[in-house]
């Protein structure tokens, strides 16, 4: 908790980043999301926790609209980001996507090179007009993704090749190559061993000072060491949403507390 | 001692089998030697196919030749004497007869081989193609007229029989083309060197010919038909086939439209053949006017025949690609589109390679839809001379040529029928061998 609260100092703006207003989100007949608000700080870490099947990486995926590649899958309510609605019909996904980068559970690099992996956003966005713009972009990425010191001698090595930490890092750097404004992760952490995930959680920290950063962890360790604002889900409702030691210290809901207690989930 | 050990054995002792794991065991050696058995059937099939196809065929790829000295008198090839090549056309193969005549009369002179034989009769050793071979090589060499030139006659296909064993003096006793002093002669040319088997390589090159000379007929011109036939089965099946595809696996909604088209392709894959050809004789000969026994329309006919093959096997690798790629390149702001050209579709190529390897091998060997549009029969083409030509001039194909001789009634035409499957299943052999060495050397691990 100590780390925690040195980081809670760092906080320095209450500007509201994301805001979902009664949020419903079916597959097919199913619903999976019921009724959710809640109001996502910038430059903030906020956890999503809860038991398997509680729909905080549906509620993700909303925040980008992957929910768009599922058929069945269909939102109701209002998703804003920086006072816009992001599901309104004049808004690409794919410019939303520059703006909200994600990352995966799995580690998923391109079978391509290192530097393809991280210069394709870059690349399709049309971030650099010539190569030594994007040798820089790509630089850049992989040193905020402090993985840069391991892969600057074989950049153009198959990212595939990377061991299990290193390619997750190299997926955020991916990521944040695009100068996204929201990172979004889900389970970033889940397939990695404890040193990985103590380099992760370590840059995910280092990230927050850029993005407001959305993770979804399966790990209640995880979320206290790295969030500020923890959102705790149940069969589809958010139980309860504050400041990240208050929900670990002293939950309102019962349900929240037998959760983290390890009661239920 | 006894005691001791008797004592310390369990009851349920590991070191003997109970009944039941002894009935289990067996049952499984039972089954691992009906597998074997299987296989090695299956294995000794295959051993009799292999051996019976080249122990016919490998004939074909050899054929019996008669050098002889002719004369290539200048009186009889061009009278006026100036090797204009159009007046020299103008001889035709029955001016050269006599001179092939002329030469094995004296090759049998100047051997010391008592022969009754009237000159015709000793001519008739030689093939009826032999005066054309003589003249198109006159034609491509005028300068050596007037000289005298060793030149290799291919023969009559009994001769070459008796060669091969396929004509014996027992069998002929019935046989018009040729009698006993025919053969006299033809050992006593053996003896002197003259007649001898070579390599044929007319028969890999040469068109097909008429029932009277199979010992000039050749699988190169049908081979041509084939290769402009799969030329435009790529040229088409290949783009619709993957466009197709990529439509209905990555960008088509699910819903019931999709589902019936689903299956009708996988029902197209199971048609009869001959149903795309007469759909081909409708459609292209009847409807559009395209040209009979033409590869072209042969190429349209196959690739309909290959769509379906090509859609479910490109189908199937973009399946194969994980997910998460495809996440991952909209997670990083790429269209639908850019995820699928940039990252999903060069991962599926070699799966879709190796599906189009295999729609084209199986439409190399395709016949039967060829029947219905006039590209089995005798086609008596010679090579094509451009791309337009070989799309829209009649021409037949491999499989067809194969039919074509096996159907016909000298015993010669039969032995270049297995001659041809050799080269066909060279050819398939080879597309199937560039099939799984695409799949070895560009399979990924995920």
């Amino acid at each position: 908790m100590k780390d925690n609260i040195i980081s809670e100092m760092d906080v320095t703006t209450d500007k509201i980043k994301i805001s979902a207003r009664n949020v419903q989100v079916y597959y097919g007949e199913n619903r999976a999301i019921k009724d959710v608000s809640v109001e996502i700080q910038d430059k903030t870490v906020t956890a999503f926790i809860g038991p398997s099947g509680c729909g905080k990486s549906t509620f993700l995926r909303c925040i980008n609209r992957m929910n768009d590649t599922i058929d069945i899958c269909r939102v109701e309510g209002d998703i804003l980001i920086d006072g816009e609605d992001i599901y309104d019909s004049s808004v690409d996904p794919v410019q939303l996507r520059a703006k909200v980068g994600m990352v995966f559970q799995k580690p998923n690099p391109f079978p391509k090179s290192i530097y393809d992996n991280v210069a394709y956003g870059p690349r399709i966005h049309g971030l650099s007009r010539n190569k030594s713009e994007l040798d820089d972009i790509v630089e850049r990425a992989l040193k905020r993704a402090a993985i840069w010191n391991e892969v600057k001698d074989r950049l153009q090595a198959p990212g595939t090749g990377l061991s299990g930490g290193q390619q997750q890092r190299l997926c955020i750097a991916r990521a944040i190559a695009t100068e996204p404004e929201v990172l979004l992760m889900d389970e970033p952490c889940s397939a990695l061993d404890p040193i990985a995930t103590a380099q992760v959680e370590e840059l995910i920290d280092e990230l927050r000072q850029d993005y407001s950063v959305v993770i979804v962890t399966h790990s209640m360790q995880q979320a206290a060491r790295v969030s500020q604002k923890t959102a705790f889900f149940h069969l589809g409702n958010l139980v309860e949403y504050g400041a990240t030691d208050k929900i670990f210290t002293s939950p309102e809901d019962p349900r929240t507390e037998s959760y983290i207690t390890g009661r239920i989930g | 001692m006894t005691d001791m050990s008797n004592s310390t054995t369990p009851q349920n002792s590991l070191l003997r089998q109970d009944a039941r794991t002894i009935r289990r065991n067996r049952a499984e050696t039972r089954f691992k030697a009906y597998g074997v058995a299987a296989i090695s059937v299956g294995l000794l099939m295959l051993v009799i196919l292999l051996v019976t196809i080249i122990g016919r065929g490998a004939g074909a790829f050899q054929q019996t030749f008669l050098t002889l000295d002719v004369q290539l008198l200048e009186a009889k090839l061009d009278k006026k004497g100036n090797r204009d090549l159009e007046d020299i056309k103008k001889v035709s193969t029955f001016g050269y007869a006599p001179l092939m005549a002329a030469a094995l009369e004296k090759k049998v002179a100047q051997s010391d081989v008592e022969s009754d034989l009237k000159p015709k009769e000793m001519a008739a050793l030689l093939s009826k193609d032999a005066a054309a071979q003589l003249r198109d090589f006159v034609l491509a060499n005028p300068d050596l007229i007037g000289t005298s030139v060793e030149f290799r006659f291919l023969t009559n296909s009994r001769v070459d029989g008796y060669m091969k064993g396929r004509v014996t003096r027992a069998s002929i006793a019935n046989d018009k083309s040729i009698n006993a002093e025919q053969l006299d002669l033809v050992d006593a040319l053996i003896k002197d060197g003259a007649l001898e088997k070579r390599f044929n390589l007319a028969f890999i090159t040469g068109a097909d010919a008429s029932d009277a000379r199979p010992e000039a007929a050749g699988m190169g011109v049908s081979m041509i038909g084939s290769l402009f036939m799969m030329l435009v089965v790529l040229a088409l099946a290949l783009p619709i086939g993957v466009a197709a595809s990529i439509y209905l696996e990555e960008f088509a909604p699910k819903n019931w439209i999709t589902d019936i088209i689903e299956v009708n392709i996988s029902n197209l894959a199971a048609v009869p053949s001959i149903v795309f050809g007469i759909l081909g004789l409708a459609v292209f000969i009847n409807y559009m006017h395209l040209p009979n026994s033409a590869p072209l329309v042969g190429g349209l006919v196959l690739t309909l025949m290959t769509l379906p093959t090509i859609i479910i096997s490109t189908r199937a690798s973009l399946k194969s690609v994980p997910p998460s790629i495809r996440d991952a390149a909209l997670g990083v702001g790429a269209s639908k589109m850019q995820s699928v050209f940039h990252h999903v579709l060069p991962l599926a190529a070699p799966g879709i390679l190796t599906g189009t390897i295999i729609g084209l091998a199986q439409a190399l060997g395709e016949t039967a839809p060829l029947l219905l549009i006039g590209m089995v029969g005798f086609i008596a083409s010679n090579a094509p001379d451009g791309i337009a030509s070989g799309l829209m001039d009649p021409n037949s194909a491999m499989p067809a040529q194969i039919y074509e001789w096996a159907k016909r009634a000298d015993p010669a035409f039969y032995e270049r029928a297995w001659g041809g499957i050799i080269i066909l299943l060279v050819f398939l052999i080879t597309m199937n061998a560039i099939a799984v060495m695409l799949r070895r050397r560009f399979e990924r691990r995920w």
